[in-house]
C-alpha cells in the first residue's frame, strides 16, 4: 500500500462538541492507488471505514463505528487549473483557503460560496475540498448561483470494493451517462471514496453592497426578502438577522457602477418593509461572512444546531413551531439555522416542524448521543429507501464506507 | 447503422391480450394501435431511425402513469417514456416490442408560487409554454433550448437540456427543485421538494438527464425568475477561428460572462445569411453573438467593454444593437441555424460533443480536415463560453453510403472531442446515437457500474433499454439477429 499507516491513540478528548480522536488504524494515502488499495483490503476484510477529510472533525451526523479511518489529508494539491475555462481540478484532501488562494491569484472563486464552519465546530484544521464535496455544502450565493453540487464538473472516486471511477469531467456542459458526480455529493461518503474534484469557478465580482432594512419581525422580513429575489436586480444572498429588530439583508455583487444603481434601486423597492440602509465593501463582506458560517446564530456552546431547509415562506413558521427563538434565515427564508438545547424533545421539535412544513433537515451539530439516538436526517419514502439499498450495494456491496453516517443501519 | 436488440417473442406473441389490459387501464382514446396514428411517434429529432412501436398509450395523469408502468412491468414489456420527440440522439426511439409512454396529455400548469419563486408544471408541459405563462408577470424558466417551442419540461429533464443562456442560468439541472416520478414497478415517488438541497442523495441530480432510464417523470417543479430589466446583444466577426477563440478567451479573462456567447464558423454564416438575411459579414471566417443582461447604462457598459476587447483583435465587423430590434435580427441568424442548413442540404446530423474552450482553434481545424477527408460538408455552431459544439454535417438520406459516411464522420469529430479532454454529449443525450461510443470515453469497469445503477431502478431493463450502454455484453438484451 502506497499509503502511510499508523496506529493512533484511540482517547477521546470529550467535552460536548469536541471531536475525538479516531479510534484505532489510520490511513493516510498520498496517491489515489494507495485509498483504492486500502479500501479494497477494508473490503475483503469486512472491516468498515470512516472516511475524513482533514482529521480533526468527528461530531457529524450519526457516529461511525470503525477500526479504521481513511483520511484524504495526503492526497492534497491542485491539478489542473484553467482560468480561461473557468474549470479547477484538485486531489480530495485540497485545503479549502489553498484553492481559494489559487482562485483569487486570477480573480476567481468557488462559487457556492462554501461556509468555514470551523468556528462552530471549533475545528483546527481547514475543510476538504472532497468533504465540502461530500456534505455538498453550499453559503448564501446558493440562491442565485447554484449549490456545490451544480458545479462539480467531474469527479474521481473510489467505489467500496476499491475500483477506480469517474464521472463527468472537464468540461462545463456533459451528459455523456449518469450523473454520478451529483449522485456523490452530498452522500457523505457512503457511495464511494472522493479522490478528486474538478469544479466550475467564476470571476469574482468587483464589487458588494448590501440593502439591510429593519423589520418587525420575521414574516414581514421575508416578504422583503420575498420582494428583492423577485426583483431584476440580480440579488445573490438574501438573509434575515435575528434580534428584537430583525434586518432583512439583500446582496448586490457585480461592477461598482452596477452595485450603485441596483442598491439604490433596492432601497426604493424594500423601504415599504421598514427602513432601508446601505451596506457596503468590507462591512457588508463581513456581514455576509457571519450568515455563511451562521455565525450570526450566535449559539451557545453546549446548544445543538439544525439546519432546515423549506420553501421560503415557511421558514419563520419553522422557528415559531420548533419553539426555539435562535433563529437564523438565509436563502430567502427557506434555509433555517436553529439553534437550542441538545435534548431529543427539541430535536422533535424541529423534525416536526421541518415535516410540517415540506421541508428537509440535518441535526448539524449535537453531543454524539443525541446524534446516535434520533434520525440526523429524513427519512426516505419506502420506494426511495429501497432503490438506495439497491444503489448502495452496487456502489458498496460490502457496506464498508462510513456506514451508518447518514441513517442507522 | 445501430443494433437494436431482438424483440421479446414472448411479448410479440401476446400483443392482443397485452393491448387489451392496457385498453382496460386507459379507456377511451388513450391507446393507439392504427398504424397510421402510431406513424408520428415511430422516430423522433434523429429521423434516420424509425420503428413502429407496439402501441402507443398517452395516460393523463401521474396514477394513470402507475397504472401503465405496473401492468408492464408485470407482463415484461418494455416502456419507451416520450416527450415531444424532439431528441437529436434518437433517445425517444420506439422498439417493436416496446409500449411508447406519450406524455403530452399532462400538460397542466398546476401552480405558480412568485412568493416562493416556483412553478409546479406536468412533464408534458413544453419548455415556452412555462414562460409564456409567466413572462407576463415579469417572470421566465431559464434554461431555453432552440427546441423550446415543442420540447416538454420531462423530456428537458430527461437529457439536462441545455439552451443559449445556459453559460449564466445554468441547465436544466441546476433550475429544478423537486419532481414527481414513477418506478417501472409503478411506486409513485417525490424528489426534492420546494425547498434547496434536500438531505440525503441527490436523486433530483441522478434522474436529471438520465434519459428515461431510471424512472418516468410526471411533475417537476421548476425554479422560475424574475427577468432582467433588458437585454441585448452585439456581433463581432474574426478573420480566422483562432482569433474569434482568442476574443472569446479575453472576455471570460475579463470577469465579464455575458448571457450568452455563441459561435458561428464561415459555412454556418453563410447559411444562415442566406437563409435569415440578418446582416452577417459574408468575408468572416468566424463570428460571435455576444448578448448582455442589465439596465440600459449597464448594458452600454458592458457593450463597450466587450467592443474594446474584440476590437484588439482586429474584427472585420463590430455591430452592438442599439434596440431590441436590432438584436434581434442579430439573432435571427443563428436562431434559424438549424433551418438555414436544412436548406442547403434537407439532410444533416446535428452533433453535440464539448470541448475544453482552449481546444477550439485544434478542433476547428481538425473538423475542417475531416469534412474534405469524407467529402461532406459541415457546419459548425457553437456555445463558445462552455464548449459544447454543434457540428451539423450534411448528407443525402436518399444515398445509403452518404449516411453511413455521415455517421462516421459525427463518431469522428465525437472521439475527437473525447481525445482532447472533452465528452460526447453536452445537452443532446447518448440516446441510440452515442451508444457504441460509449467506450470511447468510460472504461468497461465504469460502464458496468453505470448500467448496475440503472438496474437498482429498472431490474429487468424495461425502461427505454437500448439506449445509453452498448448492449453488448448485456444478458437483459440479446442483439436483433
Ligand atoms: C451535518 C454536518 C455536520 C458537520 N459537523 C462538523 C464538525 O463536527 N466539525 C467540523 O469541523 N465540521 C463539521 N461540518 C463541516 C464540514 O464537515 C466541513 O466544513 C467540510 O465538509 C469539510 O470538512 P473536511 O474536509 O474536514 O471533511 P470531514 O469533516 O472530515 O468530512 C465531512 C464528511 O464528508 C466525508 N468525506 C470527507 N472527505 C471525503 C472524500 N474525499 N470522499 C468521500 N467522503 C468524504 C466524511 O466521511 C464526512 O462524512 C459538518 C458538516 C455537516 C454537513
Ligand atoms: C431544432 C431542434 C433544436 C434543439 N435545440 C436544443 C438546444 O438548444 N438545447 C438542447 O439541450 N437540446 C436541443 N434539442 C434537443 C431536444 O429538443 C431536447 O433534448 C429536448 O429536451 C427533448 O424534449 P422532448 O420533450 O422532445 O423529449 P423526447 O425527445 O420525447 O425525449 C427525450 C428523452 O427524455 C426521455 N423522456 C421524455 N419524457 C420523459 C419523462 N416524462 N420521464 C422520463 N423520461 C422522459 C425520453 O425517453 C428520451 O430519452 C433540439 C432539438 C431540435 C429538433
Amino acid at each position: 500500500m502506497s499509503g502511510a499507516s499508523d496506529a493512533r491513540n484511540g482517547e477521546g478528548r470529550g467535552g460536548l462538541n469536541q471531536p475525538r480522536m479516531p479510534q484505532g488504524m489510520l490511513i493516510a494515502p498520498a496517491e489515489e492507488a494507495g485509498v483504492a488499495a486500502a479500501v479494497a483490503e477494508a473490503a475483503a476484510a469486512g472491516e468498515p471505514l470512516a472516511i475524513e477529510g482533514r482529521g480533526t472533525k468527528r461530531a457529524l451526523l450519526r457516529p461511525v463505528q470503525a477500526a479504521r479511518t481513511l483520511s484524504l489529508r495526503n492526497l492534497s494539491g491542485i491539478t489542473l487549473y484553467r482560468p480561461q475555462e473557468l474549470i479547477l481540478s484538485a486531489r480530495a484532501g485540497t485545503p479549502l483557503p489553498e484553492i481559494e488562494a489559487a482562485l483569487a491569484e486570477h480573480g476567481q472563486q468557488v462559487i457556492a460560496e462554501p461556509p468555514d464552519l470551523t468556528g462552530l465546530f471549533g475545528a483546527t484544521e481547514p475543510a476538504t475540498i472532497g468533504g465540502l464535496v461530500a456534505t455538498n455544502l453550499s453559503g448564501p450565493r446558493r440562491i442565485s448561483a447554484g449549490a456545490m453540487r451544480d458545479h462539480v464538473m467531474g469527479i474521481r472516486a473510489v467505489n467500496g470494493l476499491g475500483e477506480v471511477f469517474r464521472s463527468g469531467g472537464r468540461v462545463l456542459k456533459n451528459v455523456t451517462g449518469l450523473d454520478l458526480c451529483k449522485l456523490l455529493t452530498g452522500a457523505h461518503g457512503t457511495l464511494g471514496v472522493i479522490t478528486e474534484v474538478t469544479l466550475k469557478v467564476l470571476p469574482a465580482t468587483e464589487a458588494e453592497g448590501t440593502v439591510s432594512v429593519a423589520v418587525p419581525d420575521l414574516e414581514t422580513g421575508v416578504q422583503a426578502l420575498s420582494a428583492g429575489l423577485g426583483s431584476p436586480y440580480g440579488v445573490s444572498g438574501a438573509a434575515l438577522l435575528p434580534g428584537p429588530t430583525p434586518r432583512a439583508l439583500l446582496r448586490i455583487e457585480e461592477f461598482a457602477e452596477f452595485v450603485a444603481y441596483r442598491c439604490g434601486r433596492l432601497r426604493e423597492a424594500l423601504g415599504r418593509f421598514g427602513e432601508a440602509s446601505l451596506v457596503e465593501g468590507e462591512e457588508s463582506r463581513a456581514l455576509w461572512r457571519r450568515v455563511r458560517d451562521a455565525e450570526a446564530l450566535d449559539a451557545a456552546p453546549e446548544e445543538a444546531i439544525w439546519r432546515v431547509s423549506v420553501q421560503p415562506s415557511a421558514g419563520p413558521g419553522v422557528a415559531v413551531a420548533a419553539g426555539l427563538d435562535k433563529a437564523l434565515l438565509d436563502w430567502g427564508g427557506g434555509l433555517v439555522w436553529l439553534a437550542g438545547p441538545a435534548t431529543e424533545a427539541a430535536h422533535g421539535r424541529v423534525m416536526a416542524a421541518a415535516r410540517a412544513a415540506g421541508g428537509s433537515f440535518t441535526l448539524f451539530r449535537a453531543p454524539e448521543p443525541l446524534r446516535a439516538a434520533v434520525p440526523v436526517l429524513p427519512e426516505e419514502a419506502p420506494a426511495l429507501a429501497e432503490i438506495g439499498r439497491r444503489v448502495r450495494a452496487v456502489m458498496d456491496p460490502k457496506g464498508i464506507l462510513n456506514p451508518g453516517r447518514m441513517r442507522a443501519a | 447503422m445501430i443494433d437494436l436488440p431482438a424483440p421479446k417473442p414472448d411479448v410479440l406473441a401476446r400483443r392482443a391480450e397485452i393491448l387489451a389490459g392496457l385498453q382496460a387501464l386507459l379507456p377511451g382514446d388513450g391507446v393507439i394501435t392504427e398504424p397510421a396514428r402510431v406513424k408520428p411517434y415511430e422516430t423522433d429529432g434523429l429521423s434516420a431511425y424509425r420503428q413502429p412501436p407496439l402501441a402507443v398509450v398517452l395516460p393523463r395523469t401521474t396514477e394513470e402513469v402507475a397504472a401503465i408502468l405496473r401492468f408492464c412491468h408485470r407482463n415484461g414489456v418494455r416502456v419507451i417514456p416520450r416527450g415531444a420527440g424532439t431528441s437529436l440522439s434518437g433517445g425517444a426511439l420506439p422498439l417493436a416490442d416496446a409500449v411508447v409512454l406519450g406524455m403530452m396529455r399532462l400538460n397542466r400548469i398546476l401552480e405558480v408560487d412568485y412568493a416562493n419563486r416556483l412553478a409546479v408544471v406536468e412533464a408534458g408541459v413544453t419548455n415556452l409554454g412555462i414562460t409564456n405563462h409567466i413572462a407576463g408577470d415579469g417572470f421566465f424558466y431559464a434554461p431555453d433550448p432552440s427546441s423550446q417551442l415543442a420540447c416538454m419540461i420531462g423530456g428537458n429533464v430527461g437529457m439536462n437540456s441545455g439552451g443559449a443562456h445556459c453559460l449564466k442560468y445554468g441547465v436544466t439541472a441546476n433550475n429544478l427543485l423537486g419532481l414527481k416520478a414513477v418506478t417501472i414497478e409503478g411506486e409513485i415517488f417525490e424528489v426534492g421538494g420546494r425547498h434547496l438541497d434536500a438531505a440525503g442523495y441527490d436523486w433530483l441530480g441522478l434522474l436529471t438527464g438520465s434519459e428515461g432510464q431510471l424512472a418516468v417523470v410526471t411533475e417537476v417543479t421548476v425554479r422560475i425568475l424574475h427577468a432582467p430589466e433588458g437585454q441585448r446583444a452585439m456581433l463581432a466577426a474574426f478573420k480566422g477561428t483562432e482569433i474569434a477563440g482568442a476574443a472569446v478567451d479575453a472576455i471570460i479573462a475579463s470577469g465579464i460572462i455575458p448571457v450568452a456567447l455563441e459561435f458561428m464558423d464561415k459555412p454556418c454564416i453563410h447559411a444562415c445569411e442566406a437563409f435569415a438575411h440578418a446582416g452577417y459579414p459574408l468575408d468572416a471566417e468566424a463570428m460571435l453573438i455576444i448578448e448582455v443582461e442589465g439596465s440600459q447604462q449597464e448594458q452600454d457598459m458592458l457593450l463597450g467593454k466587450l467592443k474594446e476587447i474584440c476590437s484588439r483583435f482586429d474584427p472585420i465587423s463590430l455591430k452592438v444593437a442599439q434596440t431590441p430590434e436590432e438584436s434581434l435580427a442579430i439573432w435571427k441568424g443563428r436562431k434559424g441555424a438549424f433551418g438555414a442548413v436544412g436548406r442547403i442540404s434537407p439532410d444533416y446530423l446535428c452533433m453535440d460533443g464539448t470541448i475544453p474552450t482552449g481546444e477550439l482553434p485544434h478542433v476547428l481545424r481538425r473538423i475542417g480536415e475531416m469534412s474534405t477527408e469524407y467529402g461532406l460538408q459541415v457546419a459548425n455552431v457553437f456555445h463558445a463560453g462552455d464548449g459544447n459544439l454543434h457540428p451539423l454535417i450534411m448528407f443525402d438520406a436518399n444515398d445509403a453510403a452518404s449516411f453511413r459516411k455521415a455517421e462516421a464522420f459525427g463518431a469522428d469529430i465525437l472521439k475527437l472531442c473525447v481525445e482532447v479532454g472533452g465528452c460526447l454529449t453536452g445537452e443532446h443525450g447518448v440516446g441510440v446515437e452515442k451508444r457504441d461510443l460509449m467506450p470511447v470515453q468510460f472504461t468497461p469497469f465504469e460502464l458496468d457500474q453505470m448500467r448496475a445503477l440503472k438496474a437498482a431502478f429498472d431490474p429487468d431493463w424495461l425502461l427505454n433499454p437500448a439506449k445509453v450502454f452498448p448492449i453488448e455484453g448485456n444478458p437483459a438484451l440479446r442483439p436483433a439477429a
